[in-house]
């Protein structure tokens, strides 16, 4: 028996972790549709601003300032990311993958071990699941300044040569914007926020581990095209910048929705990472299907041969 | 002024795609030159306009602008000195940004980008004027997204980013080539009018040989990755598409194939 009460109650806990995962995806939204770099360092920078986050907690840090910390963490991890692929010329994929590859290893170095907890007894945590409301609270606190910073950054010159770098790098070039530097910032400006809602999941759990940050990508790039369909479905073009970064943090919380749901619903858990994998595969395939119903091969041959 | 000194360049060095685009160009400039550039497919014409921009470094010989050598720096550097359309109408603009913050892009070439806004309102009221002057109807569109543009508005829009900021060295290759007749037309002269007014120093990559004799006050004809013909004052108003013809023969030992040059000799 399905049991709605049950349900009902998942839902605030659900949200709260959309919001606070929602801090990654704008992260991934900054590197996946503005740079049009498809940026795997995610899944260890995410981890990276947990335990930076756990470790300097339980060394007396006051949990607010740790999340500092764990910002300039996976600002660092995006810097070598970006280093590793514009000065050292190897191709986006790889780069964020070797840096997610040796972030394992400092993740591990960093706590000593492949956990560390902190619990909110003894700690004043920004946020914690123990406190299901005051997180969302903190979250949308959170969201809003980052999307009010990264709207106004995003509007400065400096933000308009990473806009340029993502859309055509010769074009930014040829009008002087030097692409290795913007891809740079873009990507460590990514991690940096990748890095801090690490931090604030491990406060918001209750520990740090290794493995925390395993398939962020996917939850990151789900979360920005399930905002982006929703986005474009509600308001289409009236839909302005700050507007499509809120709903990619949006789409974390609806993806977190809709796991509890099927959740609920009975599906396994170990069975979570494929029913995602699954999504963001069919997310991404719909524009390019879509296309493709417009015009294809098989439907020029079909009217070739009526004709 | 624009100086280049006995520039060589050869392409996959070392591999079986070993290809010698440029061998031993030399061509100087003065200020207020407009020079037209023509020659067969694989001449080298794009090499050595990409030689200039910096696109990649030259393997030999030099290249001055204003005086200044510009041989080590790297593209983006030596886009302070350029103003440059290509022949696809699609790089030269960003597509996803709005038509506006495009040329904000564009006005500050050769400045440091730092965390000022990326566009000011005055500077949306002076590109809807400059938008004005081009009669393409744009300037009631300048928030459109570029992408929504035409081919040909949008190689005009590349062609005010470029000159929007004044740049010593204007470099526009084929940069009609890809438009319809009429449209083509329209670029060209827009492209007239602003070297004339601007008194820019300009090079211009044609393959139609009317364009080529009509515009610019010098021309070059390049064969084989080299300048194999350089004609300009009274010699180049009298030249006919006939003479240029039979130079690219006598030069080349070959008729030349371009279709499109060969229909506008009338
Ligand atoms: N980036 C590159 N890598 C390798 N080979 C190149 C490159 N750019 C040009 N080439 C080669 O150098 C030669 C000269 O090319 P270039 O593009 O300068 O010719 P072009 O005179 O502009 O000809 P077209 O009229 O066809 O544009 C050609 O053989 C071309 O294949
Ligand atoms: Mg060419």
């Amino acid at each position: 028996m399905l049991d709605i009460m049950a349900l009902l109650r998942s839902l605030p806990p659900s949200i709260a972790q959309g919001i606070i995962w929602g801090i990654m995806a704008i992260g991934v939204y900054i590197t996946f549709k503005i740079l049009d770099f498809a940026d795997l360092t995610v899944d260890g920078s995410l981890a990276l601003g947990g335990s930076v986050a756990v470790m300097l907690i339980l060394n007396g840090m006051p949990p607010g300032v740790a999340l500092i910390f764990a910002t300039a963490a996976g600002l660092v991890a995006g810097l070598v990311t970006g280093i590793l692929h514009t000065l050292l010329g190897i191709p986006d994929i790889l780069a964020g993958i070797l840096s997610q590859i040796a972030l394992y290893s400092i993740n591990m170095n960093i706590m000593g071990k492949s956990n560390a907890a902190i619990s909110v007894d003894n700690y004043h945590l920004v946020v914690s699941l123990r406190y299901i409301n005051a997180a969302i609270i903190i979250g949308l606190i959170f969201l809003a300044a980052i999307v009010c910073i990264l709207y106004w950054f995003f509007g400065t010159e400096l933000g308009y040569t990473i806009r340029a770098t993502g859309c055509n790098e010769a074009m930014s070039r040829a009008q002087g914007i030097n692409t290795n530097t913007a891809k740079i910032i873009g990507l460590a400006l990514s991690n940096g926020l990748v890095g801090l809602s690490g931090g604030l999941i491990a406060q918001y759990q209750g520990y740090s581990d290794v493995n925390m940050g395993r398939g962020a990508i996917v939850i990151g790039l789900a979360a920005v095209i399930i905002g982006e369909v929703i986005g474009d479905a509600l308001l289409g073009k009236r839909l302005n910048f700050a507007g499509r970064l809120t709903f990619a943090a949006i789409g974390a919380v609806i993806y977190y929705m809709v796991i509890t749901f099927v959740l609920w619903l009975g599906l396994p858990s170990q069975d979570m990472k494929l029913f995602s994998a699954i999504v963001v595969a069919l997310f991404l395939a719909v524009p390019y299907l879509r296309s493709k119903s417009v015009s294809s091969f098989k439907k020029a041959a079909r009217k070739g041969a009526s004709s | 002024m624009l100086e280049i000194r006995d520039i060589h360049k050869t392409f996959n060095k070392g591999t079986i795609n070993e290809k010698v685009a440029l061998r031993g160009v030399s061509l100087r400039l003065e200020d207020g030159d407009f020079c037209t550039v023509i020659g067969g497919n694989g001449a080298g014409k794009s090499t050595m306009l990409n030689a200039v921009a910096g696109v990649w470094p030259v393997d030999e010989g030099r290249i001055f602008i204003d005086d200044v050598d510009v041989t080590g720096l790297p593209e983006f550097k030596r886009a302070k000195y350029l103003g440059r359309v290509f022949q696809d109408p699609m790089t030269g603009t960003a597509a996803t940004m709005e038509l506006r913050e495009n040329l904000a892009l564009a006005l500050r070439r050769g400045q440091r980008r730092t965390l000022k806004w990326g566009i000011t309102k005055a500077e949306k009221e002076r590109f809807i004027r400059a938008l004005e002057t081009f009669d393409l109807g744009l300037e009631t569109r300048s928030s459109i997204k570029v992408g929504m543009l035409s081919g040909g508005q949008r190689q005009a829009v590349t062609l005010l980013m470029a000159t929007l900021k004044r740049p010593r060295l204007l470099l526009l290759d084929e940069h009609t080539a890809a438009l319809d007749p009429k449209t083509a037309q329209k670029v060209l002269e827009l492209s007239d009018k602003i070297i004339e007014e601007e008194n820019l120093t300009a090079m211009m990559v044609t393959h139609n040989m009317r364009d080529a004799i009509n515009h610019g006050n010098r021309l070059i004809m390049m064969n084989e990755g080299q300048i194999v013909l350089d004609i300009s004052g009274e010699e180049k108003k009298n030249l006919t598409v006939e003479d240029l013809l039979q130079k690219f023969e006598d030069v080349s030992g070959e008729e030349f194939s371009n279709d499109s040059a060969l229909l506008s000799k009338n």
